[in-house]
């Protein structure tokens, strides 16, 4: 699904953090053009 | 040597309606000239009462337990039983006792008040328990057209009560953007609440002159253009409240600063530096309203109406009160992962397992403990449940937890999220107060505290942040509270004896 797409990743500090998200999709195939992880509290 | 305890620990609320405008999310609507979110704001604004009474609040102070709070049904904002301000770890203040609080705290002349005001202010200061101890002089007041002038030349920020001009603060500098009205504002608040929270220990019997060492551990930076950040929050209010033994300083880290300031302070008490170790953290004036257009929006009441602090003691063994091991302590080090689970397993799982426990035998967690009615409206979900779930999931990982048992794990080892989104405030060590009163009591025996913090906010790393410890029952209890252990002649000449007698053995080997 996400193979050759390019993805935008908001990680979550008390969720999944953006890192986390990234390695997971690279190994979908994915193309991660920006990777953040933000803080909602 | 032996651990430090959690001598005390007090909670503060300031409710300051006419400071949310000063906030971060209102900053941004006045940005953009956002008339309809001021309209709903004014609409959305509780009372002092309405304060007082929220559950939250109840157990942020310390008037019920997280248990207790759990059990009530949301939302917690509608039809609350009427409640008093004072509770067991501290109080909540009204706005025009944090105005006059502001004014006391204020050494360079930077916050004026109208002598109508002030007239208004003393009698309320006077009537606090905590508070009486400073007046404000009348005859130093400024009339409000002059604080009007100063407002229009953008030199001051206005304080207002119910809209109306009583007050401002000014700016400490023509020039310095480190020292404008808005820094000195918020630093000035930072003071004020971390004094109403130091206070407050006085409250439970703590004298703040035999603190020796005061750490600061709020979000706020003070300095000038030449060092902006240079400190010292922690003197600057220890001097407010007689802490005439203590030097200090501040510790910053986002939120985990909190829990990092008890793992210092057990620290320089375990090490003998320091006898009896103050932290102490002041209230964020950027998160006032931080949530509030998602509030507003589900017809809600503004819920970050107001400012809290918190202050804690952690001094020498006493052989009673809870200690700190800082046997165990979790941290995520630079070269952590950042998965979930890999944050989990250093700040939990780790720490416990290098001293051969498991992640059952800890009674309690005591984690992001914001108060869910605030962050699931705005899309933030239930934070100490997703902590707790992650918790749970890594003990059933490592075998310590059957999977049927997760969600009994949370609600066991859990809590309901009690304190205000602000920042430090909520970040492990809301549970300090009502966590040693339950091991006092005998109803648990250890809570972990897990702090973290957001470390790229600051955009000079990408890494977040977090450090935990237990604070567990003290091995000097035997068989209840209030009951020491001491120290055992008896065993220890027998042991002496036994050396003496190991040493004279060898000795007359040796000669033979």
């Amino acid at each position: 699904m996400l193979k050759d797409k390019k993805v935008v990743i908001l990680g979550d500090r008390d969720g999944v953090p953006g890192p986390a998200i990234e390695e997971c999709v690279k190994t979908a195939g994915a193309d991660v053009v920006f990777s953040v992880t933000e803080c909602f509290v | 040597m032996s651990f430090a305890v959690v001598k005390a620990a007090s909670y503060t609320l300031a409710h300051t309606p006419d400071f949310i405008p000063f906030g971060s999310t209102p900053t941004t609507a006045k940005a953009r000239n956002d008339q309809e979110y001021f309209d709903a704001l004014k609409k959305g604004l509780r009372s002092f009462d309405e304060l007082v009474n929220y559950p939250p609040n109840q157990c942020y102070i310390g008037n019920i337990t997280p248990e207790q709070l759990g059990e009530i049904a949301q939302p917690w904002y509608k039809d609350a039983a009427a409640a008093e301000r004072t509770g067991r770890y501290g109080d909540i203040m009204p706005q025009v006792e944090f105005y006059a609080l502001l004014k006391a705290a204020d050494a360079f002349d930077l916050v004026a008040l109208t002598p109508e005001f002030i007239e208004q202010a003393n009698p309320a200061l006077a009537a606090h328990p905590l508070l009486k101890r400073y007046t404000l002089d009348a005859s130093k007041g400024m009339a409000a057209a002059n604080m009007h002038a100063m407002l229009e030349e953008h030199k001051a920020e206005p304080l207002n009560m119910n809209g109306e001009l009583v007050g401002i603060v000014k700016q400490a500098h023509d020039e310095d953007e480190n020292l404008s009205a808005h820094i000195m504002l918020e630093n000035l608040t930072v003071k004020a609440t971390g004094v109403h929270a130091a206070l407050c220990l006085e409250a439970q019997g703590v004298d703040l002159s035999e603190v020796d060492y005061i750490i600061e551990c709020s979000e706020e930076a003070c300095g000038d253009i030449n060092q902006r950040g240079g400190g010292n929050f922690a003197k600057a209010i220890g001097e407010m409240i007689g802490c005439v033994s203590a030097t200090g300083s501040d510790l910053r880290g986002f939120c985990a600063a909190p829990a990092h300031s008890l793992i210092h302070a057990a620290a320089l008490v375990k090490g003998g530096a320091f006898k009896n170790v103050l932290v102490v953290a002041g209230g964020a004036v950027a998160k006032l309203g931080m949530n509030s257009r998602e509030h507003l929006a589900k017809d809600m009441p503004v819920l970050e109406d107001s400012l809290a602090g918190f202050a804690f003691l952690i001094s020498e063994n006493d052989g009673v009160s809870p200690i700190v091991n800082t046997d165990i302590i979790g941290r995520l080090n630079v070269g952590a992962g950042s998965s979930p689970q890999a944050v989990t397993s250093a700040l939990v799982s780790e720490p416990l397992k290098a001293v051969g426990r498991t992640i059952p035998e800890i009674c309690r967690y005591s984690v992001e403990m914001q108060n869910p009615e605030i962050t699931k409206p705005a899309g933030a979900g239930d934070v100490p449940e997703a902590n707790y779930k992650m918790i749970a999931a890594l003990a059933v990982k490592e075998g310590q937890l059957e999977r049927a048992q997760l969600m009994d794990f949370v609600k066991k080892h859990g809590m309901q999220g009690f304190a205000l989104t602000q920042g430090h405030i909520p970040s492990g060590v809301p549970y300090l107060g009502h966590g040693r009163d339950a091991i006092m009591n005998g109803e648990i025996n250890s809570f972990m505290v897990v702090g973290k913090g957001s470390l790229f906010l600051g955009r000079m790393t990408n890494l977040f942040d977090g450090i935990s410890t237990v604070v567990e029952k003290n091995p000097g209890v035997q068989g209840g509270h209030g009951e020491s252990a001491g120290f055992d002649k008896d065993e220890a000449r027998r042991l002496v004896a036994k050396a003496m007698q190991d040493v004279a053995a060898r000795l007359t080997e040796s000669e033979e």
